[in-house]
Parts: C-alpha cells; structure tokens; sequence
C-alpha cells in the first residue's frame, strides 16, 4: 500500500511509467467511445433525465438594478392555471458561485445587487404554464437611493487593488522606459465575454427524505455537492449530483448555479421533482461574465530588441466583495525577461451580474493584449516578431527567480512558423492585395498557467478481464472519457474497449472537475496512482517484481512466467483508488503550456471587414494524452480566438448595468463561414514536473493569445493598429489607407 | 388535437397549435435528441426536417405541421445502427460536447438531400445557422463532406486537413 504522503506531488516524476507501457494506446488519436451516443440523440443531459411528476419551474429576474423587493403579488398568479407555487426563499442565490468556491455565493434574493438578478421562481405543472406566471408576476420594488457605479471607467467606480492577484515589483520600470532604446506605452481595451455554452443551465430536483438528488448541467462535481448543500444548510453526504453528460461550460458551469438551489428547494416545498431551466437570455444575464479590462502596457527595451522593462496593469471589474478578478497578468509574470517590471490587477466595484472565469480566465484577454503590444515593439526595433519572442525568452522567471519546468515556446514558435510559411510575410503594413482587399500575416505566443490539483479516481481490474474506471470527473466534451480510459488501458495492458469509463456522478471518488485546464491531469494522475497499486498486485500474484512486469492485450508477464488476468485474479475483482493532491512541485517550477499562433487576414480596403483566412497553432502541453481530443481542444481555443478578435462583446447599458445584448442573435460566436482552414501541431514533450502524467493542461490554450495574432494580422495586412478589441469594422475604417492606393 | 407524422409514426397532440415542435417533441413524445438551446431560433441546436427541409423546431408551431413529415435525428438512425450522416459525424468525431450535434446533424441531411455534391461555399452557408460552442466547425465540415462521398454523390473543393 502506498503510504498517504505519497499522493502529494513534491518532487518531479521521471519514472515516465506511460513510455514504458506496451499496449500502445496512451497519446493514440483514439475515438471518445461517447461519440455514437451523441450522434443518435441517446446521451441524456441535464434537462432530460425522465422523472415521473415533475412540475417546472421559471426563474423570475429583477428589473431594477439596486434596492429591495418590497411586495411580490403572488396571489394574482397562484390563482392561474398550474401554477403550484411562488418562492422567493433567502436561500436563493444572489450572486454566481465562482469556481472551486465549495462554499455558497452571496445568497438572499429579496436585496438586488445588479440587474437580472434572480429575485424569485415560479413553479407549475408544465413549463408553459410556469412561464406565463412569470411574466404576469408583479413585483413591487424599493429601489435604492444610494450612488451605485455603473460603468468601470465612472469616476464613482471604487477601485482597489485585485484581493487574489498578488501585484509584481522589480527594479524601476520608469527609469527602465527612460533607458530603453525602444520604449512601447500603450492602451487596449477587451469587453466582457459570455461563455455561451450551447446547453442552457439546467436542473432537475428530487428529494427522497433529507436526501437530495440533482441531475444537472455542472463542470465540478465534487465543489458543487459543497456549495448546494451550505446553500441549503445541510450535510454534503446527503447531495448526490448527476452528470454523465454536460452540453459544453467554459467557465459558466464552475459553480453550482441559481437554477439548481431555486430548483432543491422548490422541490423540498412541493414534495416532488421540479425542473428549471434557464431561458438563454437569464444565461447570459444572470449567470456569469468575463470582465471587460482596460491595459495599459509598457515595454522598454535594448536597442537589440532584449526587454529591460515590463509593465502590465490592469483594470477590471466585479460585485463588491467578489474576490475573483479576472487576472489579467497572469502569463505575464512569466512568458518574457525584464527585470525592471510592474504588475498589477486593479479591480472596479460596480453593478453588474458577477463577473467569473470564462474559458482562461487571466490569459484569455491578457496575452491578447501583450502579444498585440509585443507586435508594435516588433514593428518599433523592426526585428521579426517570431525572433523578438526567442529573443526575450527569460532563463528564470523574473524578479521571483523561479525555475522553469519543462517549456517549448522556442519549439513552438519555430516549427509553426515553418508550416505556416512565416518566412512568406512582408514585415510591412499594406504590401499585399487581392482585389478590393488587403492580406497580412500575424503572429503571437500563447501560454497558459499549469494547475495540478486534488483529485480521486477508482480502478477496477474485473475477474473477467476487464477494467473499470469511475470518478465523480465530468466530460463538457472535452474528452474525459477517452483520455481517462486511455490512461487505464496503457497502465494495464487493456485495449481500450476492454477499458470501461464511469464519470459525472458524486457517488463516485471525487475527481478534479471541469476547470482551469486541470481535469485531464489531475484525474489522470488518480488513474494512474490506481493502477500503479493494481500493478504492484499483480506483479505480487505473478511473483515478479514490478519492474519485471509488462502486461499486455490482458496477459501479465514476468520473471518467465505469463498468465491471463482471469487466471491471476481466480475470480475476484481487485479495486484500487487512487489520489493524487498538489505539492511542492507547483512552488518550485513555473509551469505553464506554451505554443504560439499564426494568422493570416483579409480585410476589405474599403468597409473594413476582417476575414480569417487561415491559422495555424503549435502547442507544447507536456504528453499528449489523445491526439484527437487534445487537438480539438486547440482547434476550439483558436476559433474563440477568432470571436474575441472580431466579433464577440457584451454589451451594458451604463445607465443600469442592464446587459443588452443577451442572446445568440447579438452576442456573435463565430460560424461555419467564419471559421477557415486550421492547423495545429502537438509537440512531443514530457514535463516531470507538472503531473505524474508528465502531461500539462490543454483545454484552454488555444485561446490564450489567438486574438493577438488575428489583430497583428490585420495591422499587417491594412495598417490599421486598434487597440480595442473586437476589432469591429468602425474602427478599422479610421485607420485605413485610402483604397484606391496601390499596394506596396 | 393535431395529428403530426414524426419518424414515420402518426401521433396525435391535445396541444396548443400554437405550441412549439421542439416542446412536443421533448416533453410530450420523449423524443430529446433535438436540442433546447435558445428557444428563439438563434443557435439551430433544436434543428429537424420538415418535409426534408432543416426547420428550427424550437419557432415552428405544430399548427403548421399536419399534413408535413417530420423527421428527427432518432429517426436517421440510432447509437448501434447510425444512418450515413450520422456515421461520418463518428469517423470524423464531430462532436464535443455534443450539444449541437444533433441539429448540425438534420442540417447536413437536409442539405445533402437537396445538393448530394456540395461546393464548400454552399455547405458552409447551409451549415453557417446552426452555431457551435466547442469550436468543433472544421471536424463538422468533414463529416457533412465524408456523408456526401458515402452517400454516393460527392465534393466539389478538395478537403481541410484535420487529423
């Protein structure tokens, strides 16, 4: 038995057990055996689970941004037809919880803190009916008299310092802009982004006595059994939550959500199973939003281009009180040298819905903005801006002084600037044009910080033969049923459809959830440390040592001898969980994924339009666990990229913080027809330091600068530099030639 | 009482005629492969065929469906007989999340129907109403391309490499 200190992971793992495996099918670009499921209709999501009696319910939403509900009529709609009830129970929530919280958000639904609150649920026999009282619902409302800040940028906006991202100072940063040779000081602006998952939150409710069961659409299973059951003032073993299968998260789904505690307790009340779902105009109200941030970055460097200052500083926005700010500086601290530096997150208190993680949160919008302002200091020394990045690739990180783990970012930039063609740019701006429109090429780093975290997972080697892995870890698509079978497969000698998976149901170990990038290697590595402890069984049974061992195709061999896993294990299953927690190695190493991005844009000479024409990215994640689930994580991140760059924006009344544009018809993910050819290429690396996979985070990676490339693109293409992301078509057209003038 | 044909099958519905397909579909008939995902045709997830043609279930009231053949992704096949689109969106592993899938699925039947050898131009215009959060465009592509090889008629633009 492994002692229980061992599961923390304080020192590298070079063991490198996966590359001595003989199965073969870890890294495998192996199909997620969910997928038939998903084609034929027959994987079931939150809002479809059969459950006899079930009344629904609707959310009703605050149309005042600050002040009390004084009266809610509730007899006018209890009279209507179905209608079972009109809660507007101090357990509701009032704010978002943010991830990995496993504690209840601000709860109490008769004060109103932001527009689109929740204040109330309506619950009848059918949704129609439900819905219809909703809206006939009226409420009274005190509203309050107290100045409340709308608008970030409003001089009655508080501002303080980020509660949770630690600011970063070394040396002088103004002395070091005074000395630069090249010296970039400049402004950029990103919106808010909503994660706009396709699947609606969703919840379905069921008591049986003081126990209660969800089946819901949550990205962490583990935190969200905390957060439901202190939401509801009960113990955490009475929640069971079922999720086999969620309809995408980015972010929105950390948390347990407003729906699933109106949706428990509404069920509580009635004594039957009550289904919320959210419309998708609440999703994008009242759920979750990515700040808007203003940044304003200087780059001082030497007259070979070498970075001798770096400042990122930030201004973002959230609730009063809200920890989370989007941290903006997050890469910063580590993807450049420059010892001279300054970073900081600032954080405006101000009235909207909560602002939360939306996929990578902190890089999603701030290596946008570097790597854009990085392309004006390549444009300032005139030096390549593939080589300006070699060139300022630090030897440790600055000011801290911390060693790097593993890191590919010369790797990445080199081989994705061959197979995009790189060497075929025109480093200037309106060189190249195509009729009534103008071409370029763009380039940028990508980075995104590494997080190993807490996670459990049980294998069971089976009498027949077969394994069985069951976690607690869910599947937003991003591959958790392959990847984690895989695992299995290759640590015992299984081919995978001899492997079983089990996700998405709390009675099952806790695994790491759906977040940051770390579901796969968290509980991967409790996969792994589970097989481990059945190999070392098995080489027991055999009666070789496990170094001896090799098991393949369900055959273990060893110390000359060789037998079939039915035969060894004679009739019983051997079950193992495995655990894995963080330790010293994420003190001791910088770890983050690297790669870098290369776009190429048309844009129209004349309106200002802005096409992708093709991308391509290169990534260095540490092992590739799936080549095909993993590249369809970078494949996702980069046409995120495409929407930050150029369409995508929440839009707020600043007179109420009202969120205008609240659907799919105004808020613009990019399309079929937006999205072009994309290449992606998966370096080869192994990093000991990050997971005893020796695998690092992907799933948010492809969007952790994809817009800078787009917008370094376009400025090459037209020489247009806008630094206000999206880069709609009114502010190109100020910034561009006239378009009767020639190219070059 | 509206009389609807879907999946071949007759039923009858004491509904609203004023009521949405897609909310028959779920919480009537069980049928739960077409999506909720905007309920104001925005996002195309609750997309089927009506009469072959792709119709946002989710805005289309049964009243104006007698006498029109409905056809969901249930009735294309099923997870252990998967119908051509549906099999080339497994060779190609179109899906992520999934969510969308089975509207991206009706979409590229309809339009296969209609056009069995799709320029690129034309499939992405009649892929571009169903949206996709995943970001799994490129690998969904390919499979409206693979289904129009399999099913005998063809591509006009050579394919994207995705692997």
């Amino acid at each position: 038995m492994r002692l229980p200190q061992d599961d923390t992971f304080n020192s590298p793992d070079t063991t490198n057990l996966l590359d001595r495996g003989s199965q073969g099918v870890i890294a495998k670009p192996l199909d997620r055996p969910e997928g038939p499921l998903k084609v034929s209709g027959s994987a079931t999501y939150s809002a479809e689970w059969k459950s006899d009696h079930c009344a629904e319910g609707v959310l009703v939403l605050a149309s005042i941004a600050q002040g009390t509900v004084k009266t809610i009529h509730k007899d006018a709609v209890l009279s209507m037809p179905g209608v079972l009830a009109v809660l507007a129970d101090e357990a509701m929530t009032r704010r978002s919880t943010q991830g990995t919280a496993g504690e209840a958000p601000v709860q109490g639904v008769q004060t109103v803190e932001y527009f689109a609150q929740p204040i109330a649920l309506v619950v009848a026999e059918n949704f129609e009916q439900a819905r219809d009282a909703a809206l006939t619902l009226e409420v009274e409302y005190a509203p309050s008299d107290t100045p409340v800040a709308f608008d970030p940028e409003s001089a009655d906006a508080e501002v303080e310092l980020a509660p949770d991202t630690e600011p970063v100072e070394g040396g002088d940063l103004d002395q070091a802009m005074r000395d630069a040779a090249f010296a970039i000081d400049v402004e950029y602006e990103t919106p808010g982004h909503a994660s706009a998952a396709m699947e609606p939150h969703a919840t379905i409710a069921q008591w049986k006595g003081d126990d209660l069961v969800l089946h819901g659409s949550y990205q962490m299973l583990s935190y969200n059994v905390k957060e439901i059951a202190d939401c509801l003032s009960m113990a955490p073993e009475n929640v069971r939550i079922i999720a086999p299968y969620v309809g995408g998260g980015f972010g929105s789904k950390l948390g347990i959500t407003h729906e699933a505690v109106a949706a428990a307790i509404a069920s509580k009340q009635l004594a039957r199973p009550v289904r919320v779902v959210m419309t998708r105009q609440q999703v994008f109200e009242t759920v979750m939003r990515r700040s808007e941030t203003r940044q304003r970055i200087r780059l001082a460097a030497d007259e070979t281009g070498k970075l001798i200052g770096l400042g990122h500083e930030a201004l973002v926005s959230n609730l009063p009180d809200e920890e989370f700010a989007e941290p903006v500086t997050q890469a910063t601290e580590f993807l450049y040298s420059g010892e001279n530096r300054l970073l900081k997150v600032d954080v405006a208190r101000i009235s909207r819905m909560t602002a939360g993680s939306v996929r990578a949160p902190g890089e999603a919008v701030g290596m946008q903005v570097l790597e854009a302002a990085m392309d004006e200091l390549a444009q300032a020394t005139g030096i390549d801006p593939v080589e300006l990045r070699k060139h300022n690739i630090a030897d440790k990180v600055p000011v801290e002084g911390t060693p790097y783990s593993s890191r590919m970012l010369a790797e990445a930039l080199d081989q994705g600037a061959k197979a995009f063609g790189w060497d075929q740019r025109r480093p200037k701006p309106c060189q190249t044009r195509e009729g009534d429109w103008w071409i370029g090429m763009g380039m940028a780093s990508a980075a995104r910080v590494n997080m190993l975290v807490e996670a459990e997972a049980r294998v069971t080697l089976k009498a027949d033969g077969t394994a069985l892995v069951e976690t607690d870890q869910t599947d937003i698509g991003t591959g958790s049923y392959a990847i984690l079978g895989q695992i299995a497969g290759e640590m015992l000698g299984l081919p995978i459809d001899r492997v079983k998976v089990l996700l998405g149901d709390t009675s099952l170990p806790a695994g790491a959830g759906s977040g940051g990038s770390f579901g796969a290697i968290s509980t991967g590595s409790a996969v792994l440390r589970a097989c481990e402890m059945i190999r070392e069984k098995l080489a027991k049974a055999l009666g070789c040592t496990e170094d001896a061992l090799e098991l393949k195709d369900g055959l273990a061999s060893g110390g000359g001898k060789s037998r079939a896993y039915p035969d060894l294990l004679a009739g019983k299953d051997l079950a193992e969980t495995g655990s894995i927690k963080p330790g010293d190695t994420a003190d001791d190493f910088s770890q983050a994924s690297y790669g870098a991005f290369f776009a190429e844009v048309a844009v129209n000479a004349f309106t200002g339009e802005t096409r992708v024409r093709r991308m391509t990215g290169a990534f260095g994640f540490g092992r590739v666990l799936n080549a095909k689930t993993a590249r369809s994580q970078c494949l996702g991140g980069m046409v995120w990229g495409i929407g930050s760059a150029l369409t995508e924006e929440l839009a707020f009344d600043l007179r109420d913080g009202h969120l205008v544009n609240h659907d799919l018809a105004e808020y613009h993910v990019p399309v079929h027809a937006d999205v072009p050819a994309i290449e992606v290429i998966l370096l080869e690396e192994r990093d000991a330091a990050a997971s005893p996979l020796q695998a690092k985070g992907v799933g948010e990676l492809g969007i952790c600068g994809a817009a800078g490339s787009i917008a370094n693109a376009v400025y090459n293409a037209c020489g247009a530099r806008v630094r206000s992301f999206p880069l709609t078509l009114d502010k190109i057209i100020p910034h561009l030639p006239d378009p009767f003038t020639e190219a070059g | 009482m509206i009389e609807l044909t879907i999946n071949g099958t007759r039923h009858r519905i004491d509904g609203d005629p004023a009521e949405p397909l897609l909310y028959v579909l779920r919480d009537d008939l069980g049928l739960y492969a077409a999506k909720f995902g905007c309920g104001l045709g925005q996002c195309g997830s609750c997309t089927v065929l009506v009469d072959g043609k792709p119709a946002q279930s989710c805005i289309t009231p049964i009243a104006a469906l007698e006498d029109r053949v409905v056809m969901t992704i249930e009735g294309l096949g099923s997870a252990r007989t998967p119908g051509p689109v549906q099999q080339a969106f497994i060779d190609e592993q179109a899906a992520q999340c999934g969510y969308c899938i089975p509207g991206m699925i009706a979409r590229a039947e309809a339009l296969l129907r209609a056009d069995p050898r799709p320029s690129e131009a034309a499939m992405r215009d009649a892929m571009r109403p169903s949206l996709c959060r995943c970001g799994t465009h490129m690998r969904i592509l390919r499979a409206v391309r693979r289904a129009a090889v399999a099913m005998g008629g063809g591509i006009v633009d050579p394919a994207e490499p995705v692997s």
